[in-house]
Formats: C-alpha cells, structure tokens, sequence
C-alpha cells in the first residue's frame, strides 16, 4: 500500500501556476491511469488532467478555486489492495501495484518484485486482460472539450497495464520560472580546517564567500557589520562577498566569474540610481523577471526607507505581509484586463449621465413572497430583480431609445430585448445576457434568470452568451449597496443599478412608516438619451416596483 | 459590465475572418481538384488520373492496395495514434515538457512516409511522428525529446530522417540542400542509386519566406526533392484561408513544377501520389509540391486551447473523414479484415503505450558533464577548464536540488 501524490504540472509552455477549477473524483473514488481526475484553468486555457495513478482517492489536497504553484502536490492516490487490478488477483496483484515503488527497498520485497516482473513478463496478454476488467478511458486530446468523441477510430485501445508500472518519476517540464529566482543557499566554504569557521561566524551571520578565505581576513567583515565601508552599507552582501578580496593568499583560485555570479542583478540605471541614494542593491528585495532588482523595486524601497525614518514604520509595521515593500502588485490579466479595457471605452467614448430614484418596493416584496409561494413557481427561485427585470422591459417599450446603440452617423434602436445581468463570477464580471427577453413571461424570464445566473458562477458563460446586449441591469443590492453610478456596457446606451431593498422610514400620508425601500441608479449615454427621456425611463422603472400590478395593462 | 466584449482579441479575430471569408473550406475545395482514391464511406475506387500541368497523368501504377499492405497501413496509422495520445497523457501528468499532437493526419504521414524508399532522406517539423514511425524511429527516441533530455533524439544519418526542426519552414532549405548535394554526389558517382529528399511542413509555414526561397532553388537546379504540405487547415489559430488565396498546391505552377493535392485522409491516394512524385524528383524531372488536405483533430500542442479560436461544428465535420474510421470501413467491408485483426492490434497498441509509459518514466537527465562532451568531437582543454569549474559552482550549494 503506497500513497502516490501527483504535482501539478505545467501544462503549458513555462506556466507558473494554474487553478484548480473542478474536481472530477472525491477521496475515496477508484481512480486507472489516465482517468480525469481534475480540471484546472491555466494563463492559457481550461486543462483536464488525468491521473497517472491506479488506486483509490486518497485525498484532495487543493480545494477548488485554489490558483497553487506548478509542483504543488494536489491529490494523493492510494495504491491499495481494493484498486481494482489488483482486487483481480488478491494480495499478488497488490504485491505487483507496489513493486516498483519498494524497487531496492526491504529485502523481503525483493522477492515479490522479481516475482511480479517476472509475472508481468511472461504474460502480457494476461495482464492486458486483467485490465479489462477495469476499463480505462483512452487519453482524451487537448481541446476536446467540444463534446466531439475522443479519437472516434472505432476500436481504441487503452492503457492496460501501465498501472503497475507508475513510479513517482521526476516532474519534467517545469522550466525556469518566470517569476523572481529564489536564490539557492550556499555552503559555507571555510578554509579547509573545519576550526577556523567557528570564530568567524560567531557574528551570528554566516559569512557566504564564494571562496574560502584566512580567517583573519574574513574576521572583520561581521565583527564590524555595522559599516566598515561607507561607500557600501554593510550587508549581508559587503560581509559575504567583500571580504574574500582582501585575502592575501586565497589556497584555491579565486574564478572572477563568481564575483559575477553573485553580483547583484539590475540594469545600469538602477544601480546609478542605488549608488546616487546609498543604496544597497543587495538590501532591495528583487522582483524582477530574472531575480534582478528593478526600478520600482528600489523605489519602493525607497519610500519604505524614508516611512522608517519618518518613525510611522510601527504603524504600517505589518509591510512584511507586502513581500517586503510598500506595494502590492498584482498581475493585470484576463478578465480584470478585458473588464478595464471595456470600461475605459465605455466611461471616454459615452458622456455619461446618471440618475437616480428612490422608490417604495413594498409591494414588489408582498408580490415576490406570494410569487414564491404559489404553485406555478414552484421551485423557481424568485427574487425582486425578476421584478425590475420585468419593469425595465415594460419600460423600455415606453422608452425605446433607451434600448438602442450609438453608431456615430445613426442610432440604431432595437425592437428586442437582450438584457444583460452583470454578474460576479468566479472568472471576474461576466454579463451574459437573456436573449429576447422582451417575449418571455414571468415565469419564463425567472427560469432564465436563474439559468443565467447558474452558469455565470459555474463559470460556464459562452462567448455567445454575453454578445449582443441590449440593455443592462447591475444588482448591487444583492452586496448590500444602495445605489452607485454604473458604466454602461460597451455598445449600449443605458444601464440600470439595483440597490438593496431594506426597511427605511418612509413618509405615508403624512405619517412615518417602515417600508421596503430600494434606490434605482440609472446610467445612459447622453448622444441618445436625453435628460427627459432617462427621468421618464427611470420613473416607469420606478412605478413598477412601486405597483406591480401596473404589469398587468 | 462590459463583458460582452469579454474575450475579445480572440473574436475579433475570427468574427473578422469570418466576415472576410464567408464559408472558407466550402470556397477552396471545389476550385481544385483533390485526389482521393479511399472515399469517407470506405469505398475504394480502382484507378487514379489527374491532369497535373497539362498533362495526363495515370497514378495506378504506384497504387498499392492488396490486402497485407492495407492491413500494414491501418497497423502504422492505428498506432501512432495511440502513441498520440498516450503522450498527450505523460504530458499532462508532467512527464513531458510539452507534446506535439497529430491526431488527424495519420494517413498523410504514414503514407507519404511509407512511400520514400531506404536512400530517399526525409526533414519533419515537429509534428511528423508518423513519418519518424515508417522510418524506423523508436517511439520513446521521440519522447526523449520532449522530456527534454536529449537535443536530439536519434542518429539521422541511421535513418535517413531529419532530427526535428522546432524553428518551422528552416527544413525546408535543409531539403533542398540536401538535395542538390545528392545530385552532385550523382554525378561524381554513377553507382549512386537515384534519390529525393522530401521537406515536410504545414500551411502556417508556407506563409514563410524560407519556402519561398527553397521552393526557388529547387526549381532553378531541378533539385531532387518533393514539397509534402499537410494543410492541416490551421497555422496555430489562424486558418489557412486566411494565410492562401488559391489553393496551395497551386503555388507549384508559379515556381515551374507540379503542384498537387491530394485528400491527406487517403492514405492510399497519398502513397501513390508521393510515389510517383518521388520517382519524379529522382528521375531529375524537377521538385513536385504535393499539398495534402487534412485537418489538425487536436491542439497544435499540448499549451494550445483550439477552442478558443474554432468551433466544435467544423472538428465535427472532419470526424467523418477521419482517416482510420475510413481504412477501418473499407478493410472490413472488403473483408480484408476481421475482428481478430483489430482486436490483436488494440492489444498490441496497449502493450506498446504500458512500455512507453514505462520507458517514459525511466528516462533520466543527462549529466552536466555531457552537456560539454557535446561542443567538439574530441576533448578540449577550454572546454575541459568550464567543466570544471562548473562542477565546482554546483558543488557549492547547500541544498541537494537538482539543476534547474
């Protein structure tokens, strides 16, 4: 009984990282070679990985949604006797499963090695059928997500016998990292008499030359730590890498190229920069693509240098949590990248005007509760956006330059209803939207919703399903916000925000009274809605959720 | 709430395409003729003619189809898909830095391969595993390679079969080179047995200049070599009716050779073909350009996504031509084969992926020390001294990792 793990591998070209989107199996599910255990979503693509073990599910070790680094082990894979080879043959098959992981193990599995090497050898035929009993799938290849059936040549084989023969074998095809170099430590290379290395490290700060000077010269370099050489602050760098220069007679050759390799990296400007600022490089923690320390890096460490000076240093004294500096960076990609992008368009090309409302959706709370409990919505969730979801397409009927596009020379207004739902999703902000909307009833444009919804956090959305928007709505009240100014969705001209419903005191007939209110924010591209028609658009939005029943005409 | 627009470089690109080129395979299929003598229904027609450059040519003479070699034929192509796809699983469970998938072009490159007789010398992209397969390489010499363990892999010079060329189009000058060199060691020596070289690539590096330039030389020396496009129908994302607006084949008749295509998921009609373009190109009749037709079923490699950029309607498509179902159809209906013979190669494949899963996974990194054995044929003192002292900067870590 063995526990393999398997590493997550760079799938691609020199990825450093992936998520892991969905799990395919649960501990304790039999797994062959070559089953899908995972799918996981790379820089570059969504990747089903398959398992390169036989046996039983052990563990997960990273939970879904998880983006873990490439060689972090992600499931553990028991090679036990109930793995279905061997629960074939009883105990020799569990004997076989585990030979080549105890290969030059105890002796006493020696023998049982040789035995089911000697069993494999002399019968493939036999363990191949073995492993028909146990029928594993063929690999699938890459981009078959399609639902296209894998290789569809009729017969295919699959891998039989492999089973038996994984070893955790070296993870290949990692390849530098493309991120910051982790610096390896280094022996400490005293002189050849062990003794001599004792005082010089007593500093507490092992000294790490390259090579091995006397220990006189190399003395000084901790004794004094606290700035021997004004030209260069101490560091561990001036005490480490300094000091083998002034050894009188190193006993090895000293290669020049080590003085080179463990210099510091960073581009001229940046070391121009450090020296005017008295600055040592070797001080700055390096982000750069090849470890070397780079513009921002010194920086920001700057800046940290001169908090520390100012004395604030015990109130941002958790800056460790930061890497060190004073900036957190995060990576501009994907989603984030396309959202900025869009937005940017949309906020500078579309002069913006926004307007907002606040409204009694009291009776839209009393028409949602009886919605949910009658029998026709039965198991449909309901919620007040269905409600807003209807008024906006009442609205717009009423409205009907507010569902249209800009095109410079001519406004195009559409005689149908795409409406878009921005939801957040696990991929960032998706807005999917329902396909003529303007024909659904009630009902059917609650089972949209829900379906939209579904496949947004399921991370599911098509390309198709988020082209050809008409018209958007943003639920911000489902985060517990009032009201906000929107952008509107690129090629639209407005967009509704839906702030939270919550009891607030209201004035009715002179007295004050709780009721549900909610805010309505309403943004619209000012060369096709003018001021009128948004107050209008916005204030038949308003009476519906105020009378529903207004629907009803 | 932007996100119709979401992802957006991609869909741009082909809604912009699709709009260039309103259904793009329909417009190039029927300009050209494409020979073909296996039809997708598994019927097998007796004869092959084309008029290539105004003449007649009669291809039943290089036409091999009894039985045993059909059989043959199936066998290679069955295999290397299941080495395919075995490979694309070591990929993904990390055992190979990166695969190279074939899937679709089976019967392109066993029988363009199966055509070239012992003296001919082939140079492959990266992709022609099933060319390396009829030319005697081993399975796990090409995973080596992907491993990353080898720079190479196997002796050309053994086989007559180019190491891999990653830097695409290059091996297209190779071939002619080496072709013109071939008809010089001819003339210097009669006994010489006549010979071609053939230069395998795709419709992405036709685009490239070195192409261009080789199919030029070639048709300036009457260089003994054949041009074996497989017009796999995508150079990464981009289709090919973006990259060719004639067919490719017809590229040949503005250099002065023939140019022919022919259905790359006939494996038949590609053997014939490529025989009689061989015998051509030996002959000293000058280069051919023989544009196989056929279609990439998988990513262009294991870091690829296709269905980012094509739709599942058109792999679908191409599932019906598939050049095993189609082979498989014809040898059973013909009664050339039976369940036994399918059964036995499934098994034989199986055995063939359990030993290379397992050779996979013994293979080991060579030393750093080869590293430099490799710069001249004979020690160097130089070199010697780098070694040297690159042994000693290892030895200097603390920690017992491996080198990177």
């Amino acid at each position: 009984m063995t526990l393999n793990t398997f590493n997550l591998p760079d799938v691609g070209e020199g990825l450093t990282e992936a998520e892991i989107v969905q799990w395919k199996v649960a501990p304790g599910a039999t797994v062959s070679v070559n089953d899908i255990i995972c799918e996981i979503e790379t820089a570059k693509s969504l990747v089903e990985l398959s398992s390169p073990y036989a046996g039983t599910v052990s563990e997960l070790l990273v939970a879904e949604g998880e983006t873990i680094e490439v060689g972090t082990p992600i499931i553990s894979v028991e090679d036990a006797e109930s793995a279905p080879e061997a629960a074939h043959d009883g105990g020799q098959g569990g004997a076989a499963s585990d030979a080549p992981v105890h290969d030059g193990g105890p002796d006493g599995d020696v023998d049982r090695v040789i035995e089911a090497d000697a069993e494999a050898a002399a019968s493939p035929q036999d363990a191949i059928g073995t492993a028909d009993d146990a029928p594993v799938p063929v690999p699938r290849m890459p981009g078959e997500f399609s639902g296209a059936e894998s290789g569809a040549a009729g017969v295919q084989a699959a891998p039989g016998t492999a089973a038996p023969e994984v070893t955790p074998g070296p993870l290949v095809g990692t390849g530098p990292k493309a991120d910051a170099v982790k610096r390896r430590p280094r022996k400490q290379q005293g002189a050849p008499g062990a003794g001599h290395v004792a005082p010089s490290s007593g500093a507490g700060r092992p000294a790490s030359g390259p090579a091995s000077p006397a220990p006189a010269a190399q003395a000084p370099a901790p004794a004094g730590s606290t700035a021997p050489d004004p030209a260069a602050p101490a560091t561990r760098e001036s005490a480490g890498r300094s000091a083998p220069q002034p050894a009188a007679e190193p006993p090895a050759r000293v290669n020049p190229l080590n003085q080179l390799i463990n210099r510091v990296l960073a581009k001229p400007p940046v070391r121009k920069a450090a020296r005017d600022l008295g600055i040592n490089l070797a001080d700055v923690p390096a982000t750069g693509s090849a470890g070397e320390v780079t513009k921002q890096d010194l920086m920001s460490y700057q800046s940290q240098r001169d908090a520390e000076q100012d004395g604030a240093d015990s109130f941002w004294a958790d800056r460790k949590v930061l890497g060190g500096g004073r900036i957190e960076r995060i990576p501009v990609k994907g989603v984030r990248k396309a959202t900025a992008r869009a937005m940017v368009q949309s906020a500078f090309t579309a002069p913006h005007v926004s307007i907002f409302v606040d409204v009694d959706a009291s009776r839209t709370m009393e028409f949602v509760k009886r919605l949910k409990a009658s029998r026709d919505f039965e198991g449909i969730k309901v919620s007040p956006l269905l409600i807003l979801a209807k008024a906006v397409i009442w609205a717009a009927a009423r409205n009907p330059s507010v569902n249209a596009t800009w095109s410079d020379d001519e406004i195009l207004v559409k005689h149908f209803m795409n409406l878009g739902i921005a939801a957040a999703t696990p991929r960032g902000l998706m807005v999917p939207n329902i396909k003529d909307a303007q024909n659904l009833s009630l009902k059917e444009l609650a089972l949209a919703l829900n379906d939209l919804a579904t496949t947004a956090r399921a991370g599911k959305t098509q390309p198709a399903q988020m082209q050809g928007g008409t018209l958007t709505i943003t639920n911000i009240g489902a985060l517990g916000i009032d009201t906000g100014t929107p952008i509107i969705n690129p090629g639209e001209v407005a967009i509704v925000a839906f702030g939270t419903i919550k009891q607030k005191p209201w004035v009715l007939d002179g007295e004050v009274i709780p009721r549900w209110i909610t805010t309505l924010g309403g943004s619209f591209d000012h060369r096709v809605v003018d001021g009128d028609l948004s107050a209008r658009f916005m204030a038949d939005v308003a009476s519906i959720l105020e009378e529903p029943a207004l629907l009803l005409d | 709430m932007n996100s119709s627009r979401l992802p957006a470089a991609e869909f741009d690109v082909e809604e912009v395409v699709r709009a260039a080129h309103p259904a793009d395979t329909a417009d190039l299929e029927p300009g050209t003729e494409m020979l073909r003598v296996l039809s997708p229904d598994g019927t097998m027609a007796s004869g092959l003619t084309a008029r290539i450059a105004g003449e007649t040519v009669d291809f039943t003479p290089y036409l091999a189809a009894d039985a045993e070699h059909l059989r043959s034929l199936y066998r290679d192509m069955f295999l290397i898909r299941r080495f395919d796809q075995e490979s694309t699983a070591l990929q993904r469970q990390g055992q190979l830095a990166l695969w190279v998938p074939l899937t679709g072009q089976e019967a392109a490159q066993i029988g363009s391969g199966r055509a070239l007789a012992p003296q001919d010398y082939a140079f492959p992209t990266y992709r022609e595993h099933g060319v390396a397969l009829t030319r005697g390489v081993e399975f796990a010499e090409i995973l080596r390679l992907f491993r990353g363990v080898t720079n190479g892999g196997w002796d050309p010079r053994e086989r007559n079969f180019h190491l891999y060329t990653l830097v695409l189009a290059a091996q297209a000058l190779h071939a002619v080179g080496y072709a013109m060199g071939m008809q010089r060691d001819q003339l210097a020596d009669p006994s010489l047995p006549p010979a071609a070289s053939i230069a395998y690539f795709g419709d992405g590096a036709s685009s490239e200049g070195d192409v261009h330039e080789s199919m030029v030389f070639a048709a300036s020396f009457d260089a003994p070599v054949v041009f074996f496009c497989q017009n796999n129908q995508w150079a990464i994302s981009v289709p090919s009716s973006v990259q060719a607006k004639v067919p490719l084949a017809q590229r040949a008749a503005g250099y002065g050779f023939p140019g022919i295509r022919v259905d790359g998921n006939d494996v038949v009609a590609v053997e014939a073909v490529t025989r009689w373009a061989l015998e051509h190109a030996r002959s000293g009749r000058g280069p051919v350009l023989i544009e196989a037709y056929t279609y990439r079923m998988s990513a262009h490699t294991t870091a690829d996504d296709p269905t980012k950029y094509r739709l599942s309607r058109d792999e679908q498509e191409w599932q019906s031509r598939d050049p095993l179902v189609r082979l498989e159809s014809h040898l059973r209906s013909a009664g050339l084969a039976d369940d036994t013979f399918f059964g036995d190669l499934d098994a034989e494949a199986r055995t063939m992926a359990t030993e290379l899963r397992r050779a996979v996974l013994a293979m080991t990194a060579p030393d750093l020390a080869d590293r430099f054995a490799a710069v001249y044929a004979e020690p160097h003192p130089l070199i010697q001294e780098e070694l040297r002292f690159f042994e000693q900067y290892e030895a200097g870590f603390a920690d017992e990792g491996k080198h990177a």
